[in-house]
């Protein structure tokens, strides 16, 4: 089981101080915020990208790979890397770029985005973007699996005779998640390649959800990947902790009720009552993502949204030291024992280079 | 089982709002009756989820009674719709209602429009607003739209007429809903939606490397 954080990178105003931080400041701190999250013993980093204010992560590779040089253990990754607006050639350089430069500690989540004038700003048509989705995806998969590409599609250049460069490392592609909050058509895409499905449930519902997911695992097994509680599933998750939950919620309510995504609309009872938001001690967070388990069945996955809606940096940190001391020790244990043995761990490197070569061998053997 | 879902946007207790859309439904259930039929009603109160509503604009997702609320009405077989006209139009919320529902969601549904207003000049308020706004959201609007200004409620001749009109407007849903089968919604989870499908859409045939 991983655990990580995914940051948005809005550039927010501290709603109890006034302050807003530059975007120096809060590119350095997503820096320092991914650097903690090492050091307090979390798995995974994601960061967004975005190409209009508030946000500052318009370029995740560049970070990324000064993110790469300064950790150890950390996996890199994304939340999301938009597939529809970005040249697949491009992604397929840049992230196996960074994957040499990591050693391996990489893998990205595709994502459509959510803001409409991104389309047309990268030339592209928002009323074709799970059709973008598609073939965009489907170049990158070859792009990375094939050393030589031949390509004609609906929207980019043809292709003749074209090698991405560099191959990825050890010629094993970075593990891919397929990111979408809404529509069906990415799970299919997912299941299809056996990729994984990260569903952000954070601002929404369980129930609509447990659809997205439970047709996702139900593909994955049709197309010949493994059963169904096999499949590859991560899944979004928010607190803000305080050892006393009282103290948790007064500190919080502050940047809820006005958070750019929910704010100034239900109230943080309301709100936590219908989607994972947990605001409370340590352990309420504990017995909440326990649930995840019983919605959605074991999964591989769980990243936390900790820095966001203007939080200053002191106590994001503050935040991920009490995540990674007294939840994420907590949860590993849990989940680690209720998970049956065979519901495999989200795919690293490694275990992806340990497959390739348990396949050659069972190619050559049976030559 | 036949189910009517009967939205009303009136704001003030008591409505007049309410009252139109409970003789309406009334006379609905008098006219589905004579053919031999027995619907369920479900009655909607806009007003009890105005703050839903708002959320929902603003969060992108209902709160438990508001969803229940749109999954009655997606499953509806008819739909009674009656809003105050406001400012020369339907009210605000009875339009942000509308705006939540996916646009599938009253693909082929009968509905019965209707309004109030403090005269008759506000009458075609129904016909510019309502009607395109139903229409635009692929419902069968029923030909009689019924208004009933404040003097309807007591002056005889003016009583009598908004009577018939509700009459002929039930009499309207009454017949659609006798002629339709049952409509479908495609339900976009319930597959297998096939990705080689997609795929092949996209791409045809490939140069092979």
């Amino acid at each position: 089981m991983q655990f990580g954080i995914f940051s948005v990178g809005d550039v927010t105003t501290d709603p109890t101080t006034g302050r807003t931080p530059t975007e120096a400041e809060r590119i350095k701190a997503m820096v320092s915020i991914a650097l903690k999250a090492e050091e307090v013993g979390l798995d995974v980093f994601a960061t967004g990208e975005h190409h209009n204010p508030p946000f500052v992560p318009s370029s995740p590779t560049t970070m990324l790979g000064y993110i790469a040089a300064r950790t150890e253990k950390l996996i890199l990754s994304t939340s999301t890397t938009l597939i529809t607006t970005n040249d697949p050639v491009k992604i397929a350089e840049d992230f196996a770029m960074l994957q040499h430069l990591a050693d391996g500690r990489v893998d990205l989540m595709m994502g459509r985005g959510n803001t409409g004038p991104v389309y047309p700003w990268f030339g592209q048509d928002i009323t074709k973007g799970i059709e973008l989705a598609v073939e965009n995806y489907h170049l990158l998969h070859r792009l990375w699996t094939e050393d030589v590409v031949n390509w004609k599609g609906q929207f980019r250049t043809p292709l003749q005779s074209f090698t991405s460069t560099p191959r990825p490392l050890d010629d094993v592609p970075p593990f891919v998640w397929h990111g979408s909050i809404r529509s069906p058509e990415i799970a299919e895409q997912a299941a299809y390649y056996g990729d994984g499905f990260f569903a952000n449930h954070i601002f929404w519902p369980t129930n609509h959800f447990q659809r997205l997911i439970a047709l996702y695992r139900q593909r994955f097994e049709h197309y010949g990947h493994g059963s169904a509680d096999q499949a590859i599933v991560g899944l979004g998750g928010q607190v803000f902790m305080r050892k006393n939950s009282q103290d948790a919620v007064r500190e919080f309510r502050p940047y809820f009720d006005s958070a750019p995504v929910y704010g100034h609309g239900p109230s943080l009872e309301d709100f936590s009552e219908t989607t994972p938001l947990t605001v409370g001690s340590p352990q309420q967070v504990i017995d909440r993502t326990l649930t995840f388990r019983e919605h959605f069945g074991d999964y591989q996955r769980q990243l936390f949204l900790m820095d966001h809606a203007g939080l200053p940096l002191k106590t994001v940190l503050e935040q991920l030291d009490i995540l990674g001391e007294e939840v994420v020790p907590v949860l590993r244990r849990e989940l680690d024992a209720l998970r049956p043995a065979h519901v495999p761990d989200a795919p690293t490197h490694a275990t992806l280079v340990a497959a390739r070569f348990a396949q050659a061998e069972l190619e050559a053997v049976s030559r | 089982m036949t189910t009517i879902v009967v939205i009303s946007g009136g704001l003030s207790q008591p409505s007049s709002t309410k009252l139109l859309a409970d003789r309406l439904a009334a006379a609905v259930a008098r006219e589905v009756g004579l053919r031999g039929e027995r619907p369920e009603f479900r009655g909607v109160e806009l007003r009890e989820l105005a703050h839903d509503i708002t959320n929902h604009l603003l969060t992108g997702f209902p709160a438990p009674p508001l969803a229940e609320t749109i999954t009655a009405v997606r499953s509806a077989d008819a739909v009674i719709a009656v809003t105050p006209v406001f400012s020369a139009s339907y009210s605000g919320l009875f339009k942000a209602f509308f705006d939540i529902l996916d646009t599938d969601s009253l693909d082929g549904t009968p509905v019965l429009i209707a309004a109030t207003g403090g005269s008759a000049r506000h009458s075609l308020a129904l016909e510019y607003a309502v009607r395109p706004l139903l229409a635009y959201l692929r419902a069968t609007v029923m030909p009689t739209a019924v208004f009933a200004a404040t003097g309807d409620f007591g002056d005889e001749d003016s009583a009598a007429t908004l009577a018939d009109r509700i009459d002929r407007a039930a009499g309207e849903l009454a017949d659609a809903l006798s002629g339709t089968t049952g409509r479908r919604r495609i339900d976009p989870f319930a597959g297998p939606l096939s990705f080689e499908q997609l795929l092949g859409a996209q791409l045809g045939d490939q140069p092979t490397s």
